[in-house]
């Protein structure tokens, strides 16, 4: 175990105050363990609605672990203890079905990882075997989709090339357009620029910044100008502590933790 | 109430989907698990009645020169001695993987070490090939070139252990070749570099560091190919004579066990001493390939230890 | 000096080997091709055998083989499958799956003959199917299940997990991810497996001699009712194989030209052999091409 200098029971989370249903998410108590291992130190952390979230902290601190815990991403690779609730049901709990649990909270990767199938059938796969058959109906959600993670202009010529011909921005936009085509309520990316280039960095934020209109966005990322120029809340992790979570301008221009400071100022150590 | 919420707390067809993909793919296994059991249950069974209906002493079925399940000594017993064929398995064996190992070693370091990426992918390909030529062709060739070759060269008949290995020798040489390769690619690259950068010649390099480094690997595979030769039938029973007596030398007419076997089965009645005897060589070449995969464990983990 | 000497001649002894390896490829091919192929005709390749006169063909062997092989796949290939997916995707990391693995590898280096006897024992036997296509395209099952599963698995396992994450995290199923997702884009790997495997099993008599027998009951390519006993399809009669043939007239064969029919099936196989191999390696190429074009799919 890693000690750290910090003392790790100091906090400072921002209580949110709005009623639960406006929530579009809340953990309480949230533990992750690899084995015996302990990777998430009994977290609590609440979203809102329609905003970005960033969540932030050093490599190795939690934050994928935590991220991949909100769908259930971690079922049958981490042993996840505490509650997550979403529209007022604890989904972190046996009888839950996690299908439908992901079908509603999306995740994009670090990396691109488009199916090996044309363009059009990397976003209609989902789709199709969720039961839409209508090819009208799938056709107006490949162009949707496509517009919302601004890739259409890009793709709209050639939805029958394979999907790993695409560039690797392309590529994640065509991932964050497969997600949303599912219409979820809430978008979890895991640092997914962090593979590409500025370019295709910057048109992933522009999209990401629109997309917020209708979903709730949470996103881990190691970019702390990233984090500042798009997410309206910024939780910092250290060692499976959640340390500080605040609007993102107070957290970057008056963190109350030390620790905080340290890391958004560069003198992390 | 929340529709959203409802499905979330009810199954879907996706929990039907793993349902049932869960129970499709335990069967498949289930069932090679199944087939792998009823092997060994039904080859033990008949193997073992020899010892417990016709009460052949086991002893003297391992030891017994003779074979001739047809003749019934004083005491009413057949003469039934392996011993002829256990020699001649292991002799042939033997034989080819003393044959195959230096070609093959020097075929994978020539491969890994010296060859051009052409060269190496050419030779890849010959390897393959020779993999994947039928066992029944391998017999056909020891039949019209080898077994013709001895008796010229060396007299007799032609048939016999020597024949026998040498057509084993061709099959087991591809099987110990592409595992070897594989041994020595894995051998980290600093390992080479390091000894390289010390002045070592590339000689010095092979023998004390590289071959040093994949013994274990090395040793698994001339395992592997004498697993191979051990169970080979038709093309060694092609060659090597088909007489059930002590083998006299290398260039005397020889059996083996699967040899016999091939012969025996149709040519017997089941349920007779003469079918037991053969069910239980069969048991033989069943437990030796046991043997084999546990001599292969045991190098593994001692590899591993070492490392 | 001296190690410089050492050096030169231990690199030239290895250089040596591998072209007496080339070498003895080449003789083999070069020995069965030019003693077998002038005696491959249309005539050889399609009319029945004679026992005990020459000019006899393989027509009828060359059919079972192939049937046999086709149906050795449709029954393995199911089966290999849903084996492999459980080794690649849900095989719990417990004892009880390390000891499925190894009945497994324990079965893919089993004799080929105690196979065969096995099947003899069990369906020809005791099943009482008698020496028929079908108990020797079970026991050309039992030989092929292993590499087959292996290659499935180990073809499942080399597609990254962020593919199995991409299916998961949509809300699919997990079998639907592997089916769907994972299982094409192994394809390649997986299809040139079986060309290969074929090869394997074209090739085999050892496991053939008790199960489909080593006689080649004359048949009516007329008759493709697989009910009819003498149809080419029915799976009941008993089948020598080209493999087997080979054998059988080499050890107890009277017609005056055995070698050259020998030789000419020898011929045959090899060819068969080759183009699978050259088969296994186009599919696979062109399938992973189609994967990853960047033109069309
Ligand atoms: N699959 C895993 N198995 C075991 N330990 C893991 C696994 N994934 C992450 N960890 C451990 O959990 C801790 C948090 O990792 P992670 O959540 O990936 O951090 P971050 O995303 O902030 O870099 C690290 O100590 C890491 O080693
Ligand atoms: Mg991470």
């Amino acid at each position: 175990m890693t000690i750290s200098k910090y003392d790790l029971s100091q906090t400072a989370i921002l209580p949110l105050k709005q009623k639960d249903r406006e929530l579009a998410l809340k953990t309480q108590n949230l533990q992750v363990f690899y084995g015996k291992n302990q990777a998430i130190f009994g977290e609590n952390l609440a979203f809102e609605r329609f905003k970005i979230t960033s969540l932030i902290g050093a490599s190795g601190s939690g934050k994928s672990t935590f991220l991949r815990s909100l769908n259930r991403m971690n079922d049958g690779i981490a042993r996840v203890t505490g509650k997550i609730f979403y529209r007022g049901l604890d989904i972190n709990s046996q009888n839950i079905n996690v299908y439908e649990v992901r079908k509603h909270i999306g995740m994009v990767f670090q990396r691109p990882n488009p199916f090996s199938k044309s363009i059009r059938d990397n976003i209609t796969f989902a789709l199709r075997q969720n039961g839409l058959k209508d090819k009208e109906q799938l056709a107006a959600s490949v162009e949707s989709s496509l517009k919302d993670a601004a890739l259409w202009d890009e793709v709209k010529d050639e939805l029958d090339k394979s999907a790993w011909a695409l560039s690797g921005g392309q590529q994640q936009r065509l991932c964050i357009a497969r997600t949303i085509a599912m219409k979820p309520d809430i978008l979890l990316l895991d640092e997914p620029a962090s593979a590409l280039d500025p370019i295709s960095t910057s048109k992933i934020e522009e999209t990401l910044v629109e997309l917020k209109q209708k979903y709730t966005i949470i996103i881990v990322t190691h970019n702390m100008q990233q984090a500042s120029r798009i997410s309206d809340y910024t939780a910092f992790f250290h060692l499976g502590h959640i340390i500080e979570y605040d609007k993102t301008k107070h957290i970057f221009t008056n963190p109350r933790i030390q620790a905080t400071n340290d890391y958004i100022s560069g003198n992390f150590g | 109430m929340d529709p959203i919420k409802n499905k979330i707390q009810n199954t879907s067809k996706e929990t039907r989907q793993d349902l049932y993909g869960r129970i499709i793919s335990y069967s498949c296994i289930i069932l090679i698990v199944v087939v792998v059991l009823s092997i060994f249950f039904f080859v033990a069974s008949k193997g073992i009645a020899t010892f417990t209906i016709n009460h052949v002493n086991l002893w003297n079925f391992l030891s017994g020169k003779n074979w001739n399940p047809a003749v019934t000594d004083d005491s009413g017993h057949a003469e039934l001695g392996a011993l002829p064929m256990i020699v001649g398995s292991f002799g042939v064996t033997f034989l080819a993987a003393l044959f195959a190992t230096p070609f093959a070693v020097g075929t994978a370091l020539y491969m890994t070490e010296i060859a051009s990426h052409r060269d190496e992918k050419f030779l890849q390909s010959v390897v393959e090939l020779l993999v994947g030529i039928p066992s029944v062709v391998y017999g056909f060739i020891g039949l019209s070139v080898v077994v013709p070759f001895i008796r010229h060269h060396f007299g007799g008949s032609g048939y016999g252990i020597l024949s026998g290995a040498i057509v084993l020798f061709v099959m087991v040489l591809p099987t110990i070749t592409s595992m070897t390769v594989d041994s020595l690619r894995a051998v980290p690259r600093f390992y080479k570099e390091a000894s390289l950068a010390l002045g070592a010649t590339k000689w010095q390099t092979i023998y004390k560091v590289i071959l040093r480094a994949a013994t274990s690997g090395i040793l698994t595979a001339i395992i592997f190919g004498m697993a191979r030769a051990f169970g080979e039938a038709l093309a060694v029973q092609m060659v090597i004579g088909n007489n059930a007596v002590m083998p006299k030398g290398l260039f005397s007419s020889a059996s083996t066990l699967t040899s016999v076997l091939t012969m025996g089965i149709g040519n017997t009645v089941m349920g007779t001493v003469s079918n037991n005897a053969l069910w239980s060589l069969a048991l033989i070449l069943l437990l030796m390939s046991l043997v084999f995969n546990i001599i292969v464990r045991l190098i593994g983990r001692k590899g591993r230890m070492q490392s | 000096m001296k190690t410089k000497v050492e050096n030169q001649v231990a690199l030239a002894i290895i250089r040596l080997i591998a072209i007496l390896v080339v070498v003895i490829l080449a003789f083999l091919l070069g020995d069965i091709l030019l003693a077998g192929v002038p005696h491959i005709s249309w005539h050889f390749l399609t009319a029945p055998s004679q026992s005990f006169t020459s000019g006899g063909g393989i027509g009828i062997q060359l059919f079972n083989s192939i049937y046999l092989l086709v149906l050795t796949l449709i029954i393995s290939f199911p089966i290999s499958l849903g084996a492999g997916i459980f080794l690649a995707e849900y095989a719990p990391k417990n004892f009880l799956t390390a000891i499925v693995r190894m009945a497994i590898e324990v079965l893919s280096s089993l004799p080929s003959v105690v196979v065969g006897l096995f099947g003899f024992l069990l369906f020809v036997v005791q099943l009482k199917m008698g020496f028929s296509i079908l108990s020797g395209a079970i026991a050309l099952t039992f030989f092929n299940l292993p590499l087959l599963t292996r290659n499935i698995e180990e073809s499942l396992a080399a597609v990254p997990t962020l593919q199995r994450e991409a299916g998961m995290a949509l809300g699919l199923s997990k079998w639907r991810t592997v089916t769907r997702i994972i299982l094409p884009e192994a394809l390649p790997g997986i299809i040139t497996g079986v060309v290969l495997g074929a090869g394997r099993v074209f090739g085999e008599a050892a496991a053939l001699i008790y199960t489909a027998g080593q006689s080649a009951t004359n048949i009516d390519f007329t008759q493709w009712n697989p009910l009819n006993s003498a149809s080419p399809l029915n799976m009941m009669r008993p089948a020598e194989t080209l493999a087997v043939h080979i054998w059988k007239i080499n050890s107890e064969g009277v017609m005056p030209d055995a070698n050259a029919v020998s030789a000419g099936s020898s011929a045959v196989l090899i060819i068969a052999v080759l183009l699978f191999n050259l088969l296994a390696r186009v599919l696979g190429n062109a399938l992973y091409r189609k994967l990853t074009a960047s033109k069309t799919n």
